[in-house]
C-alpha cells in the first residue's frame, strides 16, 4: 500500500521534472531579473538602455510588429520624447485625396517601423535566413528572456568536431548550435547615455530586459493587482475556515 | 430518495414568494434542492470538486464571452487579435490569463472529481445513469478545450488542429472524405478556424445543460459519502445550508487562491511556448504535443503502431467507462473497506501519471515502451483487476450506518449488517 503510494509520489514528480529531461530542448541557465517574483517590477534604466540595444542594433533585421511607439511609455519615456522617436521613422499611409499611398513621420500610435517589408524580402538580403519578429521571443522560447540572453551571450568556436556550414555561426544555445545570425552583439557596440559599460553582458541583459517588457507589457500591473488578490483571498478564506468551523461544531 | 419531512424555509411565507410559488414554483425548488437538501453528513473535501467544476464553468463562459467581443476567428487577424486582447484591452491579459489557465484548473478540478468517483464507487447504483452524464461532460469538455486551443492560431494551435482532426482519416473508406469535410476545405485553414470558434461558442452552454441532467440524477438518490453505504435516516444526514455551502465556500477560497497564483504570477506555465509563434503551416514544430490534460490520452493513442488501431484505443479508454459500474463487480463501494481495491486504485493513479509523462516525450525508446506498458495497465485495470477483485477480495466490515462512526460510537456492526447496493 505505502509503497504503490510511492510510486504513485515518485511518477508524479517524474513528470513533474520532465521538461528538464526531454532531450534536444536546451534549458538556458536562469539569470536574476529585476522582474522576478511576486513584487517584480521592470529596471527602467536596464530597459531604456535595452531599447536602445535593440534600436541600434536589433532593428536593422528584426521587426517587433506587436509593439508601438506608446507603448515606449513602459519604459519610462515621456510623450515628447516618444514623439521624438516615432519621427524618425517614416511610416506608410493612406491613399490620400488623390488615391496615392504616401510616407509620413510615425506617430505615437504607430507600430515599430519593420526593417523589411516582408518575410520574402528580408529572406533574400539575409542569405535565406528570416530575422524572426522580436515581439514575443521572451515568451516563445523555453526559458523567455534567460535564452535571449544565453544566445546572446553565447556565441563562442566550434567543438573541434563540429563542421559549421557557410555562412553559419556557432553558438551553445542556438537549438542545432548552428545560427545565421552573426554574433549581433559586440563590445561597445553601443554607446550607453548613462555611462554604463557597454560589455557583452550588459548589453545582452539590457536587451533581454527590454524584450521581456515588449512580451509581457502588463506584467507590473498583473503583480501589482496579483498581490492585492491573494491578500484578499487569504483573508477571505481564512474568515471562511473560521465560519465553517463555527457552523459545523454543533454537529461534532 | 428517501424524502424527509422537512420544515419550509422562512422566507417561504413571504406573500410574494407565496404568490410566485403558487405559479412557478421555483422558491420551492432552491429551498428543496439548494438549502433543507439533505446531504450525508460524513462527505469530506473531496466532495468539494462537483461545485467547484460548476463554479469553473461558469468562470469560463463569463471570461470567455469577453474574450469573444474582442476576438476575430480569421487566419490573418487571430493571433493579432490576441495580442490586441493582451495589450490593448483593458485587463484583457486578465481576462485571457483567467480564461487560458482556468481550463487547466477545470480539468484539474474534473480529474479529482473522477478520481474521487472511482476511490469511493460513486458510480455503482444507483447512480450509473448520473455517471454516464458525467463522462458525457467530460468528452464535451475535452472537445470544447480542444477548439478553443486553436482559436489563439499560435503554431500548437494549427499544428495540434492539423494531427487530432487528420485522426479522423484513420476511419476505413470514408476517413479522408470525413477529413476535408470537418476542415471545410484541403488542410485546416480559414474554414476550419471559423467553425471551431462557433462550436466553442456553442459547446459550453450543452455542457451547462448536461450538467443540469447530471445534478438532477443526482438529487434522486443523493449524493454518494466515504463510508459508501445508504443513509438510514434522518441522522445522517444535514441539510445542504448552511453546512455544505459554507464548506463548499471555504474550498472555493482555496481553489481561488491556487488558480490566482497561476493567473498572476505563473500564467505560462501550464502553456507550451511555441503557441506564442503565428501559426505557420510551412513550418512543423520539433514536437507537437497537446495541452498537459490530453498528455494521458495522447500516450495510448501513440502506443498503437497502426493509426486506426491508436485512434479506437483511445476513443476505447474513455469509451470503458461508460462500462464501468458492471465491471465492477464488487457490491462494497468505498475503497476504504476494500483493501486489495486500494492498493490497484493508487496503482491506477500512477500509471496515470506514467501515460502523461509518456505523452509529453517523442514517442521513440524507452518512453514509447514504458507508455505502452502504461497502456496495458490502463486497460488491465478496468478488464482485469476490477472484475476479478470483486470476487476474490474479502471487504472489511461496513458501519451499521453513516451516525455511527461519525458520532463516535465506533462499533462497528458485524459483516452481516452490510449494505445491500
Amino acid at each position: 500500500m505505502r509503497f504503490v503510494k510511492f510510486l504513485a509520489v515518485a511518477a508524479v514528480l517524474a513528470v513533474s521534472s520532465a521538461p528538464a529531461m526531454a532531450a534536444e530542448v536546451l534549458v538556458p541557465p536562469k539569470q536574476k531579473w529585476a522582474h522576478d517574483g511576486f513584487f517584480g517590477t521592470f529596471d527602467r534604466a536596464s530597459l531604456q538602455r535595452g531599447f536602445q540595444v535593440y534600436k541600434e542594433v536589433c532593428s536593422a533585421c528584426h521587426a517587433m510588429k506587436q509593439m508601438r511607439y506608446r507603448n515606449l511609455a513602459g519604459i519610462g519615456l515621456s510623450e515628447a520624447e516618444i514623439a521624438a522617436i516615432a519621427a524618425e521613422y517614416e511610416t506608410t499611409d493612406g491613399p490620400n485625396d488623390e488615391g496615392e499611398m504616401f510616407q509620413r513621420p510615425s506617430r505615437a500610435s504607430d507600430r515599430f517601423k519593420s526593417p523589411f517589408a516582408n518575410e520574402l524580402a528580408a529572406r533574400a538580403v539575409n542569405n535565406g535566413a528570416y530575422p524572426l519578429d522580436l515581439s514575443l521571443i521572451a515568451k516563445n522560447r523555453v526559458g523567455g528572456e534567460n535564452y535571449v540572453y544565453a544566445l546572446m551571450t553565447g556565441y563562442a568556436d566550434p567543438p573541434a568536431d563540429m563542421k559549421i556550414a557557410d555562412g553559419m555561426n556557432y553558438n551553445k544555445w542556438f537549438p542545432g548550435h548552428q545560427i545565421a545570425m552573426a554574433q549581433p552583439i559586440q563590445p561597445d557596440g553601443v554607446q550607453y547615455a548613462d555611462g554604463t559599460p557597454a560589455t557583452v553582458e550588459q548589453m545582452s541583459k539590457d536587451v533581454a530586459t527590454f524584450l521581456a517588457f515588449a512580451a509581457s507589457p502588463h506584467l507590473e500591473a498583473r503583480n501589482s493587482l496579483g498581490v492585492k488578490v491573494m491578500l484578499f483571498l487569504f483573508i477571505f478564506t481564512g474568515l471562511l475556515y473560521a465560519t465553517k468551523r463555527k457552523i459545523w461544531k454543533n454537529l461534532h | 430518495m428517501a424524502k424527509y419531512d422537512y420544515v419550509p424555509s422562512a422566507f417561504r411565507s413571504n406573500p410574494i414568494v407565496k404568490w410566485v410559488d403558487h405559479r412557478l414554483p421555483i422558491f420551492e425548488l432552491i429551498d428543496e434542492q439548494l438549502i433543507k437538501y439533505p446531504a450525508p453528513r460524513n462527505l469530506n473535501y473531496m466532495w468539494n470538486f462537483g461545485s467547484l467544476a460548476g463554479i469553473c464553468l461558469v468562470i469560463m463562459i463569463v471570461s470567455g464571452i469577453f474574450l469573444a467581443m474582442n476576438y476575430q476567428a480569421s487566419t490573418l487577424h487571430a493571433f493579432d487579435s490576441v495580442e490586441r486582447i493582451m495589450r490593448d484591452v483593458n485587463y484583457g491579459w486578465l481576462i485571457r490569463y483567467i480564461h487560458m489557465n482556468g481550463a487547466s484548473m477545470f480539468f484539474i478540478v474534473v480529474y479529482i472529481h473522477i478520481i474521487r468517483g472511482f476511490y469511493y464507487g460513486s458510480y455503482k447504483a444507483p447512480r450509473e445513469i448520473l455517471w454516464w452524464l458525467g463522462i458525457v461532460i467530460f468528452l464535451l469538455m475535452m472537445a470544447t478545450a480542444f477548439m478553443g486551443y486553436v482559436l489563439p492560431w499560435g503554431q500548437m494551435s494549427f499544428w495540434g488542429a492539423t494531427v487530432i482532426t487528420n485522426l479522423f482519416s484513420a476511419i476505413p473508406v470514408v476517413g479522408q472524405a470525413i477529413v476535408t469535410w470537418l476542415w471545410g476545405g484541403f488542410s485546416v485553414d480559414n474554414p476550419t478556424l471559423n467553425r471551431f470558434f462557433a462550436l466553442h461558442y456553442l459547446m459550453p452552454f450543452v455542457i451547462a445543460g448536461v450538467v443540469l441532467l447530471h445534478l438532477w440524477a443526482l438529487h434522486v438518490h443523493g449524493s454518494n459519502n466515504p463510508l459508501g453505504i445508504d443513509a438510514k435516516g434522518p441522522q445522517d444526514k444535514v441539510p445542504f445550508h448552511p453546512y455544505y455551502t459554507v464548506k463548499d465556500a471555504l474550498g472555493l477560497g482555496v481553489f481561488l487562491i491556487v488558480f490566482a497564483y497561476f493567473v498572476f504570477f505563473n500564467p505560462y506555465m501550464l502553456g507550451h511556448p511555441d503557441n506564442w509563434i503565428p501559426a505557420n503551416p510551412l513550418v512543423t514544430p520539433a514536437h507537437i504535443v497537446p495541452e498537459w490534460y490530453f498528455l494521458p490520452f495522447y500516450a495510448i493513442l501513440r502506443a498503437v503502431p497502426d493509426k486506426l488501431g491508436g485512434v479506437l484505443l483511445m476513443f476505447g479508454s474513455i469509451a470503458i467507462l461508460f462500462l464501468l459500474p458492471w465491471l465492477d463487480t464488487s457490491r462494497v463501494r468505498s475503497a476504504k473497506f476494500r483493501p486489495a481495491y486500494r492498493l490497484f486504485f493508487w496503482l491506477f493513479i500512477a500509471v496515470c501519471f506514467v501515460l502523461g509523462w509518456a505523452g509529453g516525450q517523442p514517442a521513440e525508446g524507452p518512453a514509447l515502451l514504458i507508455g505502452r506498458i502504461a497502456t496495458i495497465l490502463y486497460f488491465a485495470h478496468f478488464l482485469v483487476f476490477l472484475p476479478l477483485l470483486g470476487w476474490f477480495e474479502k471487504p472489511l466490515p461496513l458501519p451499521s450506518s453513516i451516525a455511527e462512526p461519525v458520532l463516535g460510537g465506533g462499533k462497528m456492526a458485524a459483516a452481516a449488517a452490510m449494505e445491500k447496493a
